[in-house]
């Protein structure tokens, strides 16, 4: 099955070869066919890929599948690796991929770029196939970037509306900010060890001494990558905005895959992070820096995306909280997770505002209940998985960082808590405002408000239940359970486990749990008391606020402080480089330089007398002096 | 060695005529006598010509340049009535460059020529300027140049046509 | 008969060439009428002639003559454009002087 892998991204591919030529040509029926149909293909082969790596004593397999670029000392082959950790990403991108792909179907089938949306979501999981497929970090990078391409696409699907083309362009330059210190990052690791290819990078680095400057270098320059791709602070404003995008992209690109590019990304560079501990301890505080800001802004947003957009910074926060602490295994679970029920609760979203008919603002919903029960009780999953309810998946996932972070950090782990609650309440904030209370929209809406068809429906509720059973791969062993996740990555992250070893007691776990279910069952009824027993509602656009709510609902007033702070110094100075560099320097010089000519050539063409005696006369005193230099 | 002195003399003889005769084309005031003065230069040179054992070629240059071009030039000078010394003088200035840039001219070719030697590489054969040996040459290694010139003479044929029109309306 | 350049230095001729193609320079310079230039110009044309027929003797290669018969061809053809175009230029200037065709200056 292993040597089956070039079919993964390929399939995709030509789905969106055909898609994307034909799409005007041929039926919705025969697109969603081919649409899906590519990526269900994919994904069994990535489960064939999967079982066959579990069988098998060989736990790192490449497959080179051509040589690619050489030149010079560097020698790229276009290869893949087959290991645990790529083979779980595969199954989490096709897999969701599919259910997402499906979902599309329903969600999408009344609009005009039916063919167009389906071509680029092909491309996209092609894309981010080659992501975390690529045996080195230059096809990483290929990947890395197409992801991001397709990302601005689906972002500005919409493109009549300028508003969503600006979000898109601003997803794409805050990206490409951080793609420049991947790109940095990559050159500086040729540079350092001469290759490219994971393989080589890793068994060097071992060998080198832990903190060494270069290490450090590699380590920060690919964390901006990381920032960027999977929104982290300060370039994390894109991610918020990318939600003017149809929401099965938000629930694909923007919650379950694509943002967690930089989580991979740093996975795989596990070693490297490990033997720079400044690096570490930058991912871990950017980290719960990322994770408390969002959350804090989530609290008090009325969009009912927008609150799962900073809910995905959030997570993403915690995803690098402990990357940085060094609990890759449970970085990777919480991807796996947050997977699951960030997707689950994005669908529910699209459900949600599918029925509503486009609206969005949670004042305008409430009682949703009725309408929507299939919506609902998925919802409902996905809001206590997110919120560390126990036994559903994102209990263990976040219980694992933190005690990981108790174990590194005992503030890290304050924090954690802390932000853990704020999920909890906004979460539940928007779960009871949207299906609880009173309907609050127009009378119209409320007549037109319907479950969905099957096709959104089912993908939700077999994301349901993979946000109730997915924690079950990972249950720590002081609840008796076996960590299967963990012995399943243990030869990924072999060379860095064995550098932190982690010593936490099973007492000192029950404990933290103890404190986690606490906090989140306070969280959970202070938002109900508020939500649902007061019947509060958030507060019009035209009401006063408190200047901390303000300060909230503004989301800091960060956009504006960019606005301010980087993109008008750099407008006015671009515009100064054009006024005066450009037209003035460089133009004058140009402009002179013609000018010269023009003025010279008015001189000397008085030579051309239109005598013909002259002209000989002058011929032959040249033919004297060429003879003249020829001979003497 | 008498035939030899006897070549020489010859030879001096057409050259001084010919030196003589090409000054008074130039020299002289009346176009007419230019071209007269033209056609006994062109007459000695055909004189070297046969010195130089090419017999045909002598007979086809006064055929061609004082038979036809020569001729040429003459009709056209009594055509436009030319046979009077009517050209204007041109300055002293600038008859004293015009010597002097052809003085030079003369001194610097003489000086670039004066150290040239060639070495003969076949062996000495009167018989090449026959009309045999031209005729082989002329249509076994340079067919494709003389159909050329043939398109060529055609071309200045028409051009000469036309522009001789009155005029092209 | 024996040919002269057995008897006569290959350079008398390089001489004579030179200086029936200087006069053919000066006749060019010195002139204004355009048809006494024209006739300088067959001269210099018969100067470089003439040396092609003394090389041609001298190595004992007819290609030389050969091409003597291309110039004359060449020239035949020039004087017959040449003349019209004197043609012309008399009847539009009543004048054979290269002076008076000074329009293409500046």
């Amino acid at each position: 099955m292993i040597k089956l892998v070039g079919l993964v991204p390929l399939l995709p591919l030509i789905g969106f070869v055909i898609i994307g030529l034909f799409g005007k040509t041929l039926s919705k029926t025969i697109v969603s066919v081919i649409g899906c149909g590519s990526i269900l293909a994919a994904f069994a082969i990535s489960l064939g890929i999967f079982f066959q790596l579990t069988g098998q004593a060989e736990k790192s397999v490449p497959v080179e599948l051509f040589s690619w670029i050489t030149a010079g000392k560097l020698s790229v082959p276009f290869s893949f690796l087959i290991d645990p950790l790529s083979s779980l990403f595969l199954l989490i991108i096709t897999g969701i991929g599919f259910l997402i792909h499906v979902y599309s179907v329903g969600y999408m089938s009344h609009d005009e770029g039916f063919a167009r949306f389906f071509a680029y979501l092909n491309l996209f999981i092609f894309f981010m196939l080659l992501l975390v497929l690529g045996s080195n970090y230059l096809i990483m990078f290929v990947g890395w970037e197409g992801v991001g391409l397709c990302s601005y696409l689906l972002i500005g699907f919409w493109f009549k509306n300028t508003a969503y083309n600006n979000a898109a362009k601003k997803a794409f330059v805050m990206n490409r900010i951080g793609d420049l210190g991947f790109l940095l990052g990559i050159i500086l690791i040729f540079v350092t060890f001469g290759s490219i290819g994971y393989h080589d990078v890793f068994e060097q680095a071992k060998n080198m001494a832990s903190g060494s400057p270069v290490l450090t270098s590699i380590t920060l320059l690919l964390f901006i990558g990381a920032m960027g791709k999977s929104a982290q602070l300060p370039l994390y404003t894109w991610l918020p905005d990318a939600m003017a995008g149809p929401t099965p992209v938000s629930a694909l690109i923007h919650a379950a895959t694509m943002v967690t590019a930089g989580i991979y990304m740093v996975a795989r560079s596990n070693i490297l992070y490990t033997l720079s501990p400044i690096a570490m301890e930058t991912v871990a505080v950017i980290g719960i820096c990322t994770a408390l800001f969002a959350a804090t802004i989530g609290l008090a947003q009325n969009d009912i995306k927008k609150v799962l957009a900073y809910s995905t910074v959030s997570q993403l926060g915690y995803m690098f909280l402990a990357l940085g602490v060094g609990a890759y295994t449970g970085a990777v679970f919480h991807v796996l997770t947050h997977a699951f029920f960030k997707a689950l609760l994005f669908l529910g979203a699209g459900s949600v505002i599918h029925a509503m008919s486009g609206e969005q603002d949670i004042r305008r919903m409430g009682g949703l209940k009725k309408h929507l029960p299939i919506t609902h009780i998925t919802f409902l999953i996905g809001t206590l998985a997110i919120a560390g309810c126990p036994p559903f998946s994102g209990f263990f996932s976040k219980d694992e960082i933190l005690a990981n972070a108790f174990e590194h950090n005992k503030l890290l782990w304050f924090l954690g808590v802390l932000g853990a609650a704020m999920t909890t309440f906004y979460m539940f904030r928007l779960y009871f405002l949207t299906f609880k209370g009173d309907f609050r929209g127009t009378k119209e809406q409320h007549h037109h408000l319907h479950e969905s068809p099957k096709s959104m429906t089912m993908p939700l509720v077999i994301l349901a239940v993979l946000a109730v059973v997915g924690g079950l791969v990972g249950i720590p062993e002081a609840l008796g359970g076996k960590h299967f996740l963990e012995a399943f990555l243990k030869p990924v992250f072999e060379d860095s486990t064995s550098r932190l070893p982690t010593l936490l007691s099973h007492d000192t776990e029950y404990m933290l749990m103890g404190i986690a279910v606490i906090v989140m069952a306070g969280s959970l009824y202070y938002a109900y008391t508020v939500y649902v027993k007061n019947k509060t509602l958030p507060a019009e656009e035209s009401e006063e606020l408190e200047p901390i709510h303000l300060l909230v609902y503004k989301k800091y007033w960060v956009d504006e402080l960019y606005e301010n702070a980087i993109t008008k110094p750099l407008n006015m100075f671009s515009d100064i480089l054009h006024k005066l560099v450009d037209n003035q320097i460089v133009d004058g010089f140009v402009n002179g330089i013609g000018r010269f000519i023009t003025w010279f050539s008015g001189i000397i063409r008085y030579a051309q007398t239109g005598n013909i005696g002259f002209y000989v006369f002058v011929m032959v005193i040249g033919i004297v002096l060429i003879l003249c230099t020829r001979i003497f | 060695m008498a035939t030899t002195h006897f070549t020489t003399y010859i030879f001096c003889f057409l050259a001084f005529l010919s030196i003589m005769f090409a000054l008074m084309v130039v020299l002289s005031k009346n176009p007419v006598h230019s071209v007269l003065y033209l056609v006994i230069t062109f007459f000695t040179i055909a004189g070297q010509y046969v010195l130089l054992n090419a017999q045909f070629l002598a007979a086809v240059h006064i055929i061609v340049y004082a038979g036809a071009i020569m001729v040429l030039f003459l009709f056209v000078i009594m055509l436009l009535n030319l046979n009077k010394e009517t050209e204007p003088h041109k300055s002293i200035w600038l008859k004293a460059s015009a010597s002097v840039a052809s003085g030079l001219l003369l001194v610097v070719l003489v000086g670039s020529l004066k150290e040239a030697t060639i070495q003969p590489i076949n062996a000495f054969n009167p018989n090449i300027g026959l009309i045999e040996n031209l005729g082989t040459t002329l249509f076994k290694d340079f067919l494709l140049p003389f159909e050329v010139s043939s398109i060529l003479l055609l071309a200045a044929m028409v051009g000469a046509v036309m522009l001789g029109k009155k005029s092209i309306k | 008969m024996s040919s002269a350049i057995q008897v006569i230095p290959l350079q008398w001729y390089l001489l004579l060439s030179t200086v029936l193609f200087t006069i053919g320079v000066l006749g060019v310079l010195f002139r204004r009428n355009a048809i006494i230039i024209f006739m300088s110009i067959e001269l210099m044309l018969n100067a470089v002639n003439l040396l092609l027929v003394a090389f041609s003797s001298f190595l004992s290669d007819s290609k030389g003559q050969v091409f003597v018969f291309f110039i004359m061809a060449v020239a035949a053809a020039e004087v017959a454009v040449g003349l019209a175009i004197l043609m012309m230029v008399y009847r539009n200037t009543k004048s054979s002087d290269i002076n008076m065709l000074n329009k293409l200056k500046w």
